[in-house]
């Protein structure tokens, strides 16, 4: 494995204005931190599995990642260039290298095109002077590679179920030959049939084509399998970074602790014996979170300390770091 | 004797291209006091055999067979005797908790509704009952909160209100139908906490609706496996999961990545699932199938013992060429 970096994130944050009910034309808007401070380092290759609760800015990660909303500060480094200062048309270049798969299958694709312009539009958009027999050669390659018959060309999306729109959506992907490819939630509509199909064909590619994943996903399970690192996310802030087997052999913070023991095992003789660390209570609002270390409010092991010194994120191990006062 | 006695269970729908039939002779019994879940991908007809039973099915579907509920037939019992029962003996919860609550009105007159239509209670009374229970599903600050809206609530919340108003009027059977995949695994965790506990306090039964193999692990005594609109396989949970004995279930299982365990590569299910449009001859898994034979694609199979202890299994295939 290639150990230089392909893309390299230095203290990206992302704010969002969200102004309330009421508030009159004047008042100032409230900033929402969505992403707060979040670096890490990719190599090719490897799979960053990124997990966490609904609204803690995994989605926005990937987002500002590939500058679909503005970051407010920060760096994005990929191959030695920083994007976030880049204009649009000079990210443009770039753009082809970095490619996103989606949640929802059938809504990323456009349902009055048939799935042969589908896969063809990326290629279509970044060399439109890729001569129409090369560009169908490269769609049946492409299909040819995720499982697709190519015969299926002029079909329509509808017309597919959900486990082949997700292959159409990875065919889309791949057909610029991207070096990395940020999956948000790609399996969270499938049934777990349909998954294990679309998980086995993201690793094969990945080692055909030495891609580097971003794998977003709320199921630890799913995470841990894919991933060759996994950063966990709480309201927009990292709480730990580690190897995916130490994450789940050591977990540091108590936070992944807690995630951990709720993530259900398909075997009722654990299952029904295991110790269960619930959080209790809800998430805080992120346009108003805790002072000092954002988890203390639901944390079993929160001390004064926690509200009034924010946890500086730092290495525990080797390829570990984790935002505690108090880590295992 | 059982709680609830289902035989030969069919739900068709008519739809413009034909008719569906999403459920196919489904046979179950349920003790009283145990969790019983059915699983399925989506389409399965997990969610149809419920509403089949207790008559909530689309205006274009129809039931046949037989459900009996304490020994008394319920399947198509006019609407007005079954409100009775889905009132005081059958309870339901579903996935999206914002979609049961009415948004404009606020959870106290939500509440206190059941119990004054229902048993007749005063105003007072309904609301210090529906403030208690409540309490009973662990909302903190009941008294203030339940003069909210549903908006109010976070979304684990809402699905606690909704357990709670579930519960009013002491059901002997709660269905729960895929209470907690809109949830995240913390709360989740929260829910199905609180439903254990719950059906010790209240001594009911539940059927758990649910394609989460780990929910079903954790939670249930006994469980259906559906596949196409039947049964694949039934029993006690600890015997399947240890001896899973029908092809169907053996994928399904081995599909889920562990995270106590790191397994090179997931096993897949090649194929697709069916088009109940056109549902098939025989077994409904056999195209998907390793182990089919040309049995399958004519008969379907029956429920047949796959072991003691009430361990059944609808396959052509004999247990030892599968294990």
């Amino acid at each position: 494995m290639n150990n230089q970096p392909i893309l390299e994130v230095k203290n990206l944050k992302v704010n969002f204005d969200v102004s309330s009910e009421g508030d009159m034309p004047w008042t100032k808007a409230k900033k929402l931190q969505a992403v707060n401070d979040i670096s890490f380092s990719l190599s090719a290759g490897e799979t960053l599995g990124v997990v966490g609760e609904s609204g803690c800015g995994k989605s926005t990660l990937a987002r500002a990642i590939v500058k679909m909303v503005p970051a407010e500060a920060g760096e994005v480094i990929w191959l030695g260039n920083d994007l976030l200062g880049l204009s649009h048309s000079e990210t443009r270049p770039y753009r082809k290298q970095i490619q996103m798969i989606f949640q929802d299958p059938l809504a990323s694709l456009n349902p009055r095109m048939n799935i042969g312009e589908i896969i063809a539009e990326p290629l279509r958009t970044h060399y439109p002077k890729t001569p129409e027999a090369d560009v169908q050669a490269r769609v049946i390659d492409v299909m040819n590679k995720v499982g697709l018959l190519d015969n299926l060309m002029n079909r329509y999306p509808h017309e597919f179920s959900g486990g082949q729109c997700q292959r159409i959506g990875i065919a889309r992907a791949l057909i610029l030959k991207p070096k990395l490819i940020i999956c948000d939630e790609p399996v969270s509509a499938l049934d777990v049939s349909i998954q294990a199909q679309v998980v086995n064909l993201l690793m094969d590619l990945q080692e055909e084509m030495k891609l580097a994943l971003i794998f977003i996903a709320h199921d630890l399970s799913v995470v841990k399998h894919i991933s060759t690192k996994i950063m966990v996310l709480y309201l927009g802030n990292m709480v730990e970074l580690a190897k995916s087997d130490d994450i789940y052999k050591s977990p540091s913070h108590p936070y992944t602790q807690a995630l951990i023991s709720a993530v259900p095992i398909p075997d009722p003789n654990v299952e029904k014996n295991k110790d269960l660390i619930l959080i209790e209570g809800d998430l805080p609002s992120p346009i108003n979170p805790p002072s000092g270390c954002v988890f203390r409010t639901r944390c079993q092991k929160a001390q004064e300390v926690c509200a009034l010194e924010k946890p500086e994120f730092k290495g525990i191990a080797q390829d570990h770091s984790v935002a505690c006062h108090f880590h295992d | 004797m059982s709680l609830i006695d289902v035989k030969n269970l069919k739900v068709e729908f008519e739809t413009a291209d034909g008719i569906v039939s999403a459920v196919n002779n489904v046979n179950f019994s349920m003790d009283e006091g145990k969790i019983l879940a059915i699983v399925g991908e989506s389409g399965s007809g997990k969610s149809q055999t419920v509403f089949g039973m207790t008559g909530l099915l689309d205006h274009n579907g129809s039931a046949t067979g037989s459900v009996k509920f304490e020994g008394k037939e319920i399947l198509n019992l006019s609407n007005q005797k079954l409100n009775q029962i889905r009132a005081e003996k059958i309870a339901m919860i579903f996935q999206d908790p914002m979609t049961s609550l009415n948004p404009y009105v606020r959870v106290s007159e939500q509440m206190t509704e059941v119990l004054i239509h229902h048993q007749g209670v005063s105003k007072s009374d309904a609301l210090k009952q529906s403030i208690s229970m409540l309490d009973a599903v662990r909302i903190p600050d009941a008294s203030n909160r339940i003069r909210m809206y549903p908006h109010e609530f976070s979304g684990g919340m809402r699905q606690r209100v909704m357990i709670a108003m579930s519960l009013l009027c002491h059901p002997k059977l709660l269905i729960a139908d895929e209470p907690t995949t809109a949830l995240d695994v913390t709360v989740q965790a929260q829910i199905m906490k609180l439903l254990a506990d719950l059906q010790k306090d209240f001594g009911m039964s539940i059927i758990l609706i649910t394609h989460d193999l780990g929910v079903v692990a954790g939670s249930s005594d006994d469980m259906l496996v559906m596949y196409g609109g039947e049964i694949m396989e039934i029993g006690k949970t600890e015997n399947i999961y240890a001896s899973p004995t029908h092809p169907y279930t053996q994928g399904l299982m081995s599909a889920v990545p562990r995270l106590d365990d790191s397994e090179e590569r997931l096993v897949t299910i090649p194929g697709n699932p069916p088009n109940m449009m056109k549902a098939p001859e025989g077994c409904p898994f056999a195209p998907r199938c390793n182990y089919s034979i040309d049995k399958c694609n004519s008969e379907s199979p029956i429920l047949v013992k796959a072991s003691n202890d009430d361990h059944f299994r609808a396959c052509h295939v004999s247990k030892e060429k599968i294990l």
